[in-house]
């Protein structure tokens, strides 16, 4: 009777509190345990990785010093058209930003930002600006005669252009680009393009260190998860021990290693493989970056690659032999296969990180071992062009994003065994 | 001699030793016929997995020669013995469906496409898993991917089947089943089959002849009611099935008949078995199914008291638990049928059984 009741309607308890209620009531202690405990860390990765990914990101597009310091100038070319010099009014809109901006010491930020597009920028407004106050109407002419590039179509139109809140201007930079005089956008001159050649070879080279990290991590690997374990545990402990040493110690270790008086190049020429004046060049440039960067990032393939292998009897492989297969055959035909989602883990693992890398091919990279990570830090540090850093930045976020994502179509994310 | 010259596999004084100190398979020989189902069977670290291992080619023999169809194998690569194999759990590749997984030993000996796909289907049909070659490995029941393993060991018609404790993963119904299955399977297609557990029970319904190891030697073979009935040892006594132990010194023979004194001065008449000269130490075996209770006057030469001291109710037979002749762990099996003895606890009875079910064996 009583059950026939409590499925009539909505399921009750005994003292007939609705179950969905009581239920709820029931799990939110628990619930908010759980959510205290995620607390923390919840707080330390939105102040330090997603705060600062979306500062990036808000930054490659961000424009404020035109809009801000040359109000009226914005204003006054909005009806422009940009075909021949602007109206006077522009030009005594100019002068009077130029009073305010030299007053609170704003306008320098001008000569900055428009100095990324035209050179020459920067000297055009500090002058002027210093003398703003002594200019006389018609300001056409007095701006005129205060610098002759005021009288150049092109300074108004990249004004006019970048007079907006936003811009497109970093990433087309990023992407060897920029606004042609008519405001289409074109390549940039061929002496002057950098950065996709430089995309290129980071991708070039973080390929080959992945592939260079397989090759040598695979035979360790599958060493490390056969090997009875008192001696697996020694080689493991060999595979870990620069994994616990200083990044900066290996790398100058390298440096010691492979420079051209070093341990290499005398072992060499001692054992006369080389002469003396044949040393080889193995660092300053990419062979430096690949050789440092593929012993560091080792055990990034090395430890998925072993913890998948360790999941793989032994039995499989004697099954193939047994079926007929030649050694060779069960290792490709059985054994291979089944560690795939090992190598897909360390593979992916080991790019993107040597993607990103920047100390290594600082210290030992030389010219064409420098990656796009040296030029972002370039920019933040010596150029102070955070703009163009945080388009380079966002670019390859969003590289290492898409093939995240073909991997996850190609091989399936949950394919991958990270340890 | 001449008859096992011919044997297809045969072990020829094959040692076995990992460490270089101790061996762990001693002076093995044994000979198996062409279609025959040999087990062997033996505690943990008796040596018969070693015994398979070698057969199979994983590992190498220190000493001795193993010869398959008249040709000496020691030298053979294993994917070139042309030996199908069971491992104990089940080896199928999880990468593969069933059917590719039947497939591969075919595609390895580079069969025809259509060849291939005509054995799998017969195989797969075999185990009754026609429909399932599909399916990957992992999505089978234990059961089915047994069937799975055993099919795949048997697609490319080797002559010579292998199976590692087959069964060891399955629940107890499934395994009996399995046995039947199998033993079908092998009177169905003439295979050799040599078997590896350590399940008596296994051993007995399965196979033609039972090869019991202990301590890297075969202590017996023989057909399985041969090695129930007549075990050789007090060891394979033991190990196969239950038996009851009597310990004392031989104090007359007789032709067969031998004049045992227990330690606690009891005479009983056993059957000579392993035993030499009067004064030997011996183990006397007693399956606990061969004691009578109550036996009529003067049918056994062997009657004695007995104590009742515990009863536990097994459906088809109560087991019972006595004390006579100075042990007090003295099994009787009495079987459930109509009208038998009824005894309660603390009862004395008396216990009887013949000369022949007593079997005077090594002091062990």
């Amino acid at each position: 009777m009583a059950q026939a009741q409590a499925h009539s309607g909505p399921m009750v308890t005994a003292d007939g509190v609705p179950l969905k209620t009581s239920l709820r009531r029931a799990e939110r202690r628990r619930k908010i345990t759980a959510f205290m405990l995620v607390v923390p860390l919840l707080a330390f990765i939105l102040l330090t990785f997603i705060a600062p990914i979306g500062d990036m990101l808000w930054r490659s597009v961000d424009n404020p010093a035109i809009i801000n310091t040359l109000p009226n100038t914005v204003t006054a070319l909005e009806d422009w058209d940009g075909e021949e010099l602007p109206p006077e009014e522009a030009f005594a809109a100019m002068v009077e930003d130029l009073r305010v901006g030299q007053e609170n010491r704003s306008i320098g930020q001008v000569g900055i930002r428009l100095n990324y597009e035209m050179s020459g920028a920067r000297s055009l407004f500090s002058r002027t600006a210093r003398n703003a106050d002594s200019l006389e109407p018609p300001y056409k002419e007095a701006l005129l005669d205060a610098h002759r590039r005021w009288g150049d179509v092109e300074t108004w139109r990249l004004i006019k252009r970048e007079g907006r809140p936003y811009t497109a201007s970093y990433y087309l930079s990023a992407v060897d680009m920029r606004y042609a005089d008519d405001g289409s956008v074109a390549m940039q001159p061929e002496n002057q393009r950098i950065y996709v050649a430089l995309f290129m070879r980071t991708l070039a080279l973080s390929l080959a260190i992945t592939v260079l990290t397989l090759l040598l991590g695979f035979p360790i690997a599958y060493l490390l998860a056969t090997l009875p374990l008192r001696y697996s545990n020694l080689l493991m402990i060999m595979v870990l021990l620069p994994f616990w040493t200083s990044l900066l110690v290996r790398t100058t270790a390298w440096i010691v290693l492979l420079q051209q008086q070093g341990v290499i190049n005398d072992l060499l020429v001692a054992v006369g493989l080389i002469g003396d004046d044949g040393r080889l060049t193995m660092m300053h440039n990419w062979i430096g970056t690949i050789v440092a960067m593929t012993h560091i990032l080792l055990p990034f393939m090395v430890l998925p690659l072993y913890s998948v292998m360790k999941t793989i009897p032994p039995s499989y492989q004697r099954a193939a032999r047994s079926l007929g297969a030649n050694p060779f055959v069960a290792f490709v035909r059985v054994y291979l296969p089944q560690t795939v989602s090992g190598i897909g883990a360390g593979a992916i693992l080991v790019f993107i990180i040597s993607i990103g890398y920047y100390i290594t091919p600082a210290l030992v990279g030389g010219q064409s071992g420098q990656l796009i990570s040296n030029l972002i830090a370039d920019h933040m540090q010596r150029t102070l062009n955070w703009g163009l850093a945080a388009a380079l930045g966002s670019i390859l976020l969003g590289g290492v994003l898409i093939l995240y994502w073909l991997y996850n179509r190609i091989v399936g994310i949950d394919n991958m065994k990270l340890g | 001699m001449s008859e096992s010259n011919d044997a297809f596999v045969r072990f020829i004084n094959v040692q076995k030793s990992y460490d270089g100190e101790t061996l762990v398979v001693k002076n093995l020989n044994l000979d198996i016929a062409k279609g025959e189902f040999v087990t062997m069977l033996g505690p943990s670290g008796s040596g018969k997995t070693t015994c398979l291992m070698m057969l199979a080619g994983f590992e190498t023999a220190t000493s001795g020669e193993i010869m398959l169809n008249g040709r000496g194998i020691n030298k053979v690569a294993p994917h070139k013995r042309g030996i199908g194999m069971v491992f104990q759990n089940y080896a199928l590749f999880p990468h593969m469906t069933v059917a590719e997984n039947l497939a591969f030993p075919l595609q390895v000996r580079k069969v025809s496409k259509a060849e291939t796909e005509q054995k799998v289907q017969r195989a797969l049909d075999m185990v009754q898993l026609g429909h399932l070659g599909n399916r990957r490995p992992a999505q089978l029941s234990g059961g089915q991917q047994q069937r799975v393993a055993v099919a795949r060991a048997l697609v490319f018609d080797p002559d010579l089947v292998l199976m590692d404790e087959p069964l060891g993963a399955l629940d107890k119904n499934l395994r009996e089943q399995m046995q039947y299955e199998i033993k079908h399977i092998h009177e169905s297609l003439g295979v050799t089959v040599v078997y590896v557990t350590h399940d008596q029970s296994e051993a007995l319904t399965m196979s033609n002849r039972i090869a019991v190891f202990d301590d890297g030697v075969i202590q017996q073979l023989a057909p399985p009611p041969d090695l129930y009935e007549r075990p050789l040892n007090a060891f394979v006594a033991a190990f196969i099935g239950e038996n009851n132990q009597l310990h004392g010194k031989v104090v007359e023979i007789k032709g067969d008949d031998c004049k045992v004194q227990l330690d606690d001065g009891s005479i009983i008449h056993a059957l000579k078995v392993n035993v030499d000269k009067v004064g030997d130490r011996t183990t006397l075996s007693l399956r606990p199914e061969r004691v009578a209770i109550a036996p009529p006057e003067g049918q056994y030469p062997n009657v004695f008291e007995a104590r009742v001291e515990e009863l536990i109710y097994l459906g088809d037979h109560i087991r019972t638990r006595v004390s006579l002749c100075g042990t007090d762990e003295f099994i009787v099996k009495i079987p459930n049928a109509h009208a038998h003895a009824s005894i309660a606890r603390g009862e004395t009875v008396q216990v009887g059984w013949a000369m022949e079910d007593c079997r005077a064996l090594d002091a062990s």
